[in-house]
């Protein structure tokens, strides 16, 4: 099952990077899926009919503008600190703890922090605590700092990978 | 209607450039190198994909540039995370107005 998917997807990754329909391309394609299937397929996310559920999909379809929204935020935040004058930062490592519990979902959480207002995500733990980097620290307790930080797309994490 | 989307996609270019400059910046002025990952991760990734966006518009909808930001947008997170992790671990301090070290904290 998680061959076949992760085959589906490298061979639609190529029909999209090439873009013609011209048969020889294809079947080089569809070999060269076939052995990315049998090779990585191990190594893919955990549950992979999970790709099929309509309400993953419809969080997914709501987690993407949220996303964006952050990331332009944080590109804002970025241009004001780094072209004030005085540089207003007061940056240091703070600590939250996320309750998911997924790999997949993880990566995920791991990836939106970097991209979002302020905040790179350094080191995750296996009991899941979660180190991250404040460009401006407002607070240093885990649970502030897990509300103010993660909160906001862990909700929509769980229901798109839990 | 092309008209429109060329000017659009021009638009994008000019939005990413200014983001990826900015993105610069930051490089040159913040003081420490997990400041700087932030700064370039952030500014460059959103300013990358702003001009992929712009070139997908100009070039008559190439359906590859897409393709190129979803990969951008997975993989550059993740580029930072194993710079940022490997820089704490061999041990690079932080900047020295840094307020808290939570992860150096934690490992005594």
């Amino acid at each position: 099952m998680k061959k076949l998917v992760l085959g589906i997807i490298s061979f639609l990754c190529w029909m999209v990077l090439t873009w013609t329909l011209y048969l020889p391309s294809l079947l080089v394609g569809l070999v060269v899926s076939v052995f990315i299937a049998l090779w990585f397929g191990d190594v893919f996310v955990e549950r992979a009919k999970n790709f099929f559920q309509i309400k993953r999909l419809a969080y997914l379809l709501y987690y993407i503008p949220l996303f964006t929204y952050y990331c332009l935020l944080a590109n804002f935040d970025v241009a004001y600190r780094v072209l004030h004058p005085a540089l207003p930062i007061e940056p240091g490592i703070v600590k939250v703890k996320t309750t998911l519990t997924n790999t997949t979902a993880k990566v995920a959480l791991a990836n939106s922090i970097t991209l979002t207002p302020g905040t790179l995500s350094v080191k995750m733990t296996d009991d899941g605590y979660l180190y991250v980097h404040w460009i401006k620290v407002r607070t240093t307790d885990v649970e502030e700092a897990t509300e103010m930080i993660i909160r906001k797309f862990e909700k929509v994490l769980k229901e798109i990978f839990e | 209607m092309s008209e429109i989307v060329l000017v659009i996609g021009k638009i994008f270019l000019i939005v990413g450039l200014a983001f990826d400059l900015l993105g610069c910046i930051g490089l040159v002025r913040l003081p420490d190198v997990y400041n700087r990952l932030q700064a370039s991760t952030k500014c460059v990734t959103l300013g990358t994909c702003f001009i992929l966006f712009g070139t997908f518009l100009l070039s008559d909808f190439l359906w590859k540039s897409i393709l190129a930001i979803v990969f951008i947008v997975m993989s550059s997170p993740t580029g930072a995370h194993a710079i940022a992790h490997a820089a704490h671990r061999s041990g690079i301090k932080l900047w020295e107005k840094s307020v808290v070290d939570k992860l150096k904290e934690d490992k005594k």
